[in-house]
C-alpha cells in the first residue's frame, strides 16, 4: 500500500491537511453566532464582506475538479477544452445584473435558497419544489466529482490501496471534513478558502514560469501539443482535436461556454456563496474582482498542453496535471501543489453540502414533513442532511464507475439551467405564472434529458452534452430545425422551457399572490 | 448606452469565429488563447466602468 509512496510530498500533503482541519474547527469562533441557527450555520450569517467573499466564492467555484478537468480536455482535445474561459468571462456580466437583486430580496425577506425566493414570489409550492430538488439532484455528483479530484492527487502521491482500501484516504478525508462542517457550517469553508486559493496562486504562478522555462518556451509548448493533436486525429483516435476549433466544434463551443454560465448561478453552492455577502456592494465588488480566478483557470487549462510538451502519457487524460507536476516540481512542492488541489476538493465539497442541505430543510423538509420548525429545529436537520450528502457522495465513489458521476453531473448542469427562468425573470418581473414556470421547467428536464441520451452503437447506455439541431421525436418523427450545427443540450432544452412558459402565462394570468415589493429588489 | 460596457465583451467571448485563429502569436502563443485571456482583464473593466456610470 505504502511502497511506492513518496515521502516528501506525502508529509507536506499531511502537513497542510492538518493545518486546515484546525482552521476548519476553529472556524466556529470566527465571527461568533449563534450556530443552532440555520442563518448562522448555513450561511454565516450573511456577514461575509468583499474579501472574504473573495475568497469563498473563488475557492467555491473553481474547484478542484475543475483544476483537473478543464486540463485533461485540453491534454485530449486542445482548444475545446479552453470554453471555460468564455465560461467565466460570461457569468460576471450576469451576476452584476442579477445577484445584487436577489441578495436584496433575501435579505429583506428572509430567504436562505432560490426555492425559497421562488416560493414567495409566485406563491407556488411545486414550483418551489422543481427548483429545490432540481438543485439537490445536481449537486449530489458535483460533490462526488469533488473526490475523483481528490483521488487524482492522492493516487499521484503513490498511495496504491487494494479493496477496502482503495479508497481508504478519501474517506478520512471526507469524515474530516464533515465533522468540521457539522460544527462550523459555512464558516469553515470560508476560512479554509483563504489558505486555498493562497496556495492554488502560487502553485500556478510557478507553474507558468518554471514549466515554460523547462520545456524551452510557449512555442515549443504548442508546437508539441500541435503534432501530438494531428497525429491523433490523422490515426483517428479523435474526431477533431487542435490548437484550434474545428468548423463543427465551433457552436458546441459557444453554446457551452453561455449554458454552463446561465447554468453555474442557479447551484446551491453558487447562491450559497453569494447570499452570504454582506451587501450588494459586496457582491458587486466580486463581479469586477473573480475574474482573477478566470484568468488562472485560463493558465491551468494550459498545463493540458505543458503536460502534452513534457511527455506525460497517462491512459486518464485526468492524470495529465498531477503527473505534470511531479515532473516538473522537487517533491516538497509537488506536496505543495497536490494539497493546493485537494484544498480545492473540500471547499466546494462543504459549500455544496451545505447549499444541498439549506435547500433540502428549507424546501423539502419543512413544507411537507414539519411546516412549524423553528430556526434551531431547522439547524439540526440541515446539519444532519450536510452529513448525510457527503456520506450520498462517497458512496458514489465506493460503488459506481466514475462515469456514472460523470454522466449524473452533465444531466445535472441541464437541468440545473431549467431553473434560469423561475429564478432570473422572476428578479425582474411577474409576468410569469408560477404553473407555466413549472412547466416549462418539467419540458425542459424531459427535453434536456432525451437530447442527451446518447446509447453507443451496441446499445450501452451513454450520455452526451451537445446535440445536432436535428431531431428524431418519438411517436412525432424526424425534425429538422435547419440549422446546420450541434448545441448544448441544456441551453437547447431551456429555450423550449422558456417558450413553454412564455406562451402559458399568455394565456393564462396569475392570480397567485406575491409577497415581495419591488422596492425589496433594492439593495 | 453603459450597458455596453457590460454586454460588449461578454458578445466577443461568444463570438468564437472571430478568434478562432493562430496568428498572431504572442510569445509563442496562438491568437486563440491570448486574445481570450486578455479579454478576461477587458471584461472586469468593463463592469468597473459600468459600476461608476451607474453611480453617476
Amino acid at each position: 500500500m505504502f511502497d511506492h509512496l513518496n515521502v516528501v510530498a506525502t508529509s507536506v500533503f499531511v502537513f497542510f491537511f492538518a493545518l486546515v482541519t484546525i482552521v476548519g474547527f476553529f472556524a466556529s469562533r470566527w465571527k461568533r453566532g449563534d450556530l443552532d441557527s440555520i442563518g448562522e450555520w448555513g450561511l454565516g450569517g450573511r456577514q461575509f464582506g468583499p474579501w472574504v467573499t473573495w475568497f469563498l466564492l473563488g475557492g467555491d467555484l473553481y474547484t478542484a475538479y475543475t483544476v483537473i478537468a478543464v486540463p485533461a480536455v485540453i491534454y485530449g482535445i486542445g482548444a475545446y477544452g479552453f470554453f471555460a474561459v468564455p465560461y467565466t468571462i460570461v457569468i460576471y456580466p450576469f451576476l452584476y445584473l442579477t445577484m445584487p437583486r436577489l441578495w436584496a430580496v433575501t435579505h429583506k425577506r428572509g430567504y436562505l435558497t432560490a426555492a425559497d425566493f421562488v416560493l414567495g414570489r409566485y406563491g407556488n409550492r411545486p414550483l418551489e419544489l422543481a427548483v429545490a430538488l432540481t438543485g439537490i439532484v445536481a449537486t449530489m455528483p458535483y460533490i462526488a466529482l469533488q473526490l475523483v479530484g481528490l483521488e487524482k492527487v492522492i493516487g499521484a502521491l503513490g498511495f496504491q490501496g487494494q479493496g477496502i482500501y482503495a479508497h481508504l484516504p478519501i474517506t478520512i478525508a471526507f469524515v474530516i471534513l464533515a465533522l468540521y462542517t457539522y460544527k462550523s457550517g459555512l464558516r469553515a469553508p470560508a476560512l479554509i478558502a483563504f489558505v486555498k486559493d493562497v496556495m492554488i496562486y502560487v502553485f500556478i504562478i510557478a507553474a507558468i514560469i518554471v514549466i515554460p522555462y523547462q520545456l524551452g518556451g510557449w512555442g515549443k509548448i504548442f508546437a508539441a501539443a500541435q503534432d501530438v493533436y494531428a497525429a491523433k486525429v490523422a490515426a483517428n483516435k479523435v474526431p477533431a482535436a487542435g490548437l484550434t476549433l474545428s468548423d463543427a466544434q465551433v457552436m458546441p463551443y459557444i453554446t457551452l461556454a453561455l449554458g454552463s454560465a446561465m447554468a453555474l448561478f442557479m447551484y446551491p453552492h453558487a447562491l450559497t456563496g453569494t447570499l452570504a455577502a454582506s451587501s450588494g456592494k459586496a457582491i458587486r465588488f466580486n463581479t469586477m474582482t473573480l475574474p482573477a480566478y478566470s484568468f488562472v483557470l485560463g493558465l491551468i487549462a494550459l498545463l493540458g498542453m505543458m503536460a502534452i510538451a513534457a511527455g506525460v502519457k497517462v491512459s486518464s487524460p485526468q492524470d495529465a496535471v498531477p503527473q505534470l507536476v511531479l515532473w516538473a516540481f522537487p517533491d516538497w512542492f509537488a506536496g505543495f501543489c497536490f494539497s493546493a488541489i485537494a484544498l480545492g476538493a473540500l471547499v466546494p465539497a462543504a459549500v455544496m453540502s451545505i447549499g444541498a442541505a439549506n435547500t433540502f430543510t428549507r424546501n423539502v423538509w419543512k413544507p411537507f414533513i414539519h411546516p412549524a420548525m423553528t430556526p434551531a429545529q431547522e439547524s439540526v436537520i440541515a446539519k444532519l442532511v450536510s452529513l448525510i450528502v457527503k456520506v450520498g457522495a462517497l458512496l458514489v465513489i465506493f460503488f459506481m464507475p466514475t462515469k456514472f458521476a460523470l454522466d449524473l453531473q452533465l444531466l445535472g448542469g441541464v437541468a440545473m439551467i431549467q431553473i434560469f427562468p423561475a429564478l432570473v425573470f422572476g428578479l425582474f418581473t411577474r409576468w410569469f405564472n408560477g404553473w407555466a414556470l413549472f412547466l416549462g421547467w418539467l419540458v425542459g428536464i424531459v427535453v434536456g434529458a432525451a437530447l442527451s441520451y446518447a446509447p453507443q452503437p451496441d446499445g450501452a447506455v451513454n450520455w452526451a452534452p451537445v446535440h445536432k439541431m436535428i431531431w428524431d421525436i418519438p411517436y412525432w418523427g424526424h425534425l429538422d430545425s435547419g440549422l446546420n450545427f450541434a448545441a448544448y443540450n441544456g441551453l437547447t432544452a431551456v429555450v423550449f422551457n422558456f417558450l413553454v412558459a412564455a406562451l402559458i402565462s399568455l394565456v393564462w394570468r396569475s392570480k397567485a399572490p406575491d409577497e415581495t415589493r419591488p422596492e425589496d429588489y433594492l439593495d | 448606452m453603459k450597458y455596453l460596457y457590460l454586454a460588449a465583451p461578454a458578445l466577443i467571448a461568444l463570438a468564437a469565429p472571430l478568434y478562432n485563429r493562430v496568428d498572431p502569436q504572442v510569445f509563442g502563443v496562438p491568437f486563440f488563447y491570448w486574445f481570450q485571456l486578455v479579454l478576461v482583464p477587458v471584461s472586469a473593466l468593463g463592469i468597473y466602468f459600468f459600476d461608476r456610470a451607474g453611480r453617476a
